[in-house]
């Protein structure tokens, strides 16, 4: 068992744990919650030891009637990897490339307990058929880029339960991933725990994803844990404020208006787009899509990653030809590149999912915010526009004299949103736009994206992988499946009752959290 | 960084004041006075000749300087341009045809073809330049491409593209500012290059001729003398030393200095 007592770590002066009392029961599962910078994952580190050199640490992290802070270097390493195991959010780089998924999973066997090559690699495959990469599909002479995410994140679980752990941690390891490989991943991690008895601290933004798994949960909001308690209890009783807030906005949807049903704005017919594939194959990423967007209305596009819709926006964006089909923008032919007339262009603007990529780090936020402009040549006030759109996002004028790098993901995304509103298009694609955000403050983005809506009349294209999220803001949902529109609805009917065996996949697979635990 | 600009800045001040004043005339032999050690007349001691090694220093910082710097334009300004279009065109047949371009000077040994030059053409100073900037401009294309790819794939060029700007434009405005901590890095180390490259030509004696200075000659020169008086040597060693390790410092200093990111860190 792991015990965590009174655990506080300050870096460079700045306290970022204080008092952390966590008890970690063999069996069982611990859902640590709270959002960006709340500590989450330096409590994680923490335990694996694994702070930086400058950091003090005070309180204790027992493991059996041992204080693991106070341990050596070397006699940590022996710890790591196999008493406590660990597995990161990001799949794509927590495997070595160069390595096959077999050596990756043996090398552990072998730094801990010198066993020979054969026999470690004959327990990797025994682990690897464990966690769902069974013999003949999966050999072990794989690489990497042979997997897909979740059966890269599948390696990395073997890796980490090669040693059969006390304790596994596992730090959003499913946010990267689709909603139905979250929905398996899950399910294997939750059965580890049952068959082979080791505790799993369950690091994660998404209070859904723990209500459906964690025996207890712990709320941490900067560097503190505010409520502690089993899941469902802690649920229904939602002591604390802040679990409260956390819990609201969640599931929070912006009051929308009656969705204006005006003439079409966008209309797509029968696009199609091919890539060629390195073998000299044909992958159709946009297969015959045919939509319609009304003026003033929100819709969203859902599906899982390669399933087209990246490429279908590209498209609409006019960045990327289409292969055959057309997209319309009120009546007029949208084409890429240059070909597309600066005035139509104008009419329509993009803000992106990474906070922290869609900004020139070099700019002043003035001058990102006026870059559409260079389609409508630059007004003669245009600095006044920069302010004026910046204080209708929720910043101040002023801010335009800031670089991007002072600003949080939350600000961030309010400075797209300005930069895609200063010209005043009349269509804004939402590429996962509010993916990256943490509940409180997606929740205030979609407030300001819902009240722009009403006061400037936008269409939104809000696309997702996510239907939870397209759900609170939009009018219509399309579904999107291997380059096709499978389902086409009002919001509410797709998710609720969902006709096509692909979204009723989807919804199924939607982490959620019950009913009656929220009345 | 400090540093950097301290020593750059005075073998720089040493090549300006060259132009308008030396301790001593180095035209004016003084055989009786050869090879003495430093001292209050001679600060830095005289050559064979009896010239002052103060004042040839002077001189051929200039020679190396400009050598350098003419080179390091030559380079920058034909293979940024070129680097920032095989990325615009990444993929296609511009991408293929000047790298492939690159790859074909690459293949030469860029000293010897510059020996080559200058003993075709003749050797000058004015060769040595030329011969010395062909061999940056692959160098910098290069960097520029291999900078300027990863920065393609970011969100904020595709709101730039959305915003309906061109490929020249996204270059000039969002690539070229962002890959320019890296191309002053190369350019600092090009420039140290080259000063070396002028000290190796002049040092086979295709640099810069007689009776101009330049620090690779004066060390050619010194070479048979070193048993005899090392400071000869050892005094345009230590200016090719101090200067390179000064520009490299200050290199790094500029690239820090000039991302907003770090200002305020600090």
């Amino acid at each position: 068992m792991i015990d965590l007592r009174d655990l506080s770590v300050t870096i460079r002066g700045t306290q970022v744990l204080r008092d952390v009392d966590l008890r970690l029961h063999p069996g069982s599962i611990t859902g640590l919650v709270g959002e960006s910078g709340s500590g989450k994952s330096m409590t994680a580190l923490a335990i694996m030891g694994l702070l930086p050199h400058r950091a003090q640490i005070g309180g204790q992290v027992m493991l059996d009637g041992q204080n693991l802070l106070t341990m050596s270097e070397p006699a940590l390493c022996k710890i790591r990897g196999r008493r406590i195991g660990m597995i990161f959010q990001e799949p794509m780089t927590a495997l070595n490339p160069l390595m096959t998924i077999g050596d990756q999973v043996a090398e552990v066997l072998r730094i801990h307990h010198g066993m020979d090559r054969t026999a470690a690699l004959a327990r990797a495959r025994e682990r690897l058929d464990r966690v769902g990469l069974p013999d003949p599909r999966f050999p072990l002479t794989l690489y990497p880029h042979e997997l897909s995410g979740g059966q890269r994140q599948r390696v990395a679980i073997a890796l980490a339960i090669a040693e059969r752990p006390d304790l596994l941690i596992a730090d959003e390891p499913t946010t990267a991933l689709d909603v139905t490989t979250q929905a398996q991943i899950l399910d294997l991690l939750a059965g580890l725990v049952r068959e082979e008895g080791m505790a799993l601290l369950l690091i994660t933004h998404d209070l859904a994803v723990v209500a459906g798994l964690a025996d207890r949960v712990a709320v941490m909001k900067a560097g503190e844990i505010v409520e502690e308690g089993p899941t469902e209890t802690l649920f229904r009783t939602r002591s604390h404020p802040y679990t409260h807030q956390l819990f609201a906005a969640s599931r929070h949807a912006p009051s929308r208006h009656a969705p204006a049903t005006g003439s079409p704005l966008l209309r797509i017919r029968d696009a199609v787009r091919e890539y060629r594939l390195p073998g000299g194959d044909r992958l159709r990423a946009v297969d015959g899509v045919s939509l319609t967007i009304g003026r003033g209305e929100s819709v969203g596009l859902v599906g899982e990653s390669g399933c087209g819709k990246s490429t279908l926006t590209r498209a609409i964006l006019g960045l990327d030809p289409l292969q055959g089909g057309t997209i319309a923008l009120d009546g007029r032919q949208v084409m890429a590149g240059r070909r597309m007339p600066r005035d139509l262009r104008a009419r329509m603007q993009v803000v992106f999912q990474d906070p922290f990529g869609s900004f020139d780090p070099r700019w002043r936020v003035a001058r990102l915010v006026a870059e559409p402009f260079h389609l409508t040549d630059r007004p003669a006030g245009w600095r006044d526009r920069v302010g004026a759109a910046l204080s209708e996002v929720g910043l101040h004028p002023d801010d335009a004299d800031r670089y991007i790098h002072e600003f949080s993901g939350g600000q961030r995304q309010r400075i797209a949103i300005a930069r895609a509103l200063i010209i005043r298009p009349d269509l804004i694609v939402l590429d996962e736009a509010v993916s990256a955000l943490d509940v409180r403050v997606r929740a205030q983005v979609l407030d300001l994206l819902a009240g722009l809506r009403r006061s400037h009349g936008l269409s939104y294209l809000f696309i997702s992988h996510d239907l939870s999220v397209v759900r609170g803001i939009t009018d219509r949902v399309l579904v999107m499946q291997k380059g096709r529109i499978v389902e086409d609805g009002a919001a509410e009917q797709v998710i609720d009752t969902p006709s096509a065996p692909y979204t009723r996949r989807l919804v199924a697979a939607m982490p959620r959290i019950p009913t009656d635990w929220v009345a | 960084m400090i540093l950097g600009a301290a020593l750059a800045g005075l073998a720089l001040i040493a090549a300006v004041l060259s132009f308008a004043w030396t301790p001593h005339d180095i035209t004016q032999l003084a055989i009786a006075d050869r090879l003495q050690p430093p001292s209050a007349a001679h600060p830095f001691g005289t050559d064979h000749f009896g010239r002052d090694i103060l004042s040839m220093v002077m001189l051929g910082a200039r020679v190396s300087i400009a050598v350098a710097l003419v080179a390091v334009g030559i380079g920058a300004g034909v293979g940024v341009p070129l680097g920032l279009l095989a990325a615009a065109h990444r993929g296609g047949w511009l991408d293929d045809l000047v790298m492939r371009g690159n790859d074909l000077i690459f293949a030469f040994p860029s000293l010897v073809i510059a020996i080559l030059i200058t003993a075709v053409f003749g050797p000058s100073a004015l060769n040595a330049i030329i011969a010395i900037g062909i061999f940056n401009i692959p160098v910098f294309a290069r960097v520029t491409r291999g900078g300027a790819l990863p920065i393609w794939t970011l969100d904020y060029i595709r709101a730039a593209e959305v915003s309906g700007k061109g490929t020249a434009l996204i270059s000039l405005q969002h690539i070229l500012p962002n890959i320019a901590n890296l191309l002053i890095v190369q350019g600092t180390i090009q420039f140290s290059l080259g000063i070396l490259a002028e000290a190796a030509l002049s040092y086979v004696g295709l640099g810069a001729q007689p009776p101009t200075p330049s620090w690779g000659r004066m060390l050619a020169e010194a070479q048979t003398m070193v048993t005899l008086a090392p400071h000869v040597a050892i005094i345009p060693g230590l200016c090719i030393v101090l200067t390179v390790l000064g520009l490299n410092l200050l290199g790094d200093g500029l690239r820090d200095a000039l991302d907003p990111r770090l200002k305020v860190a600090r």
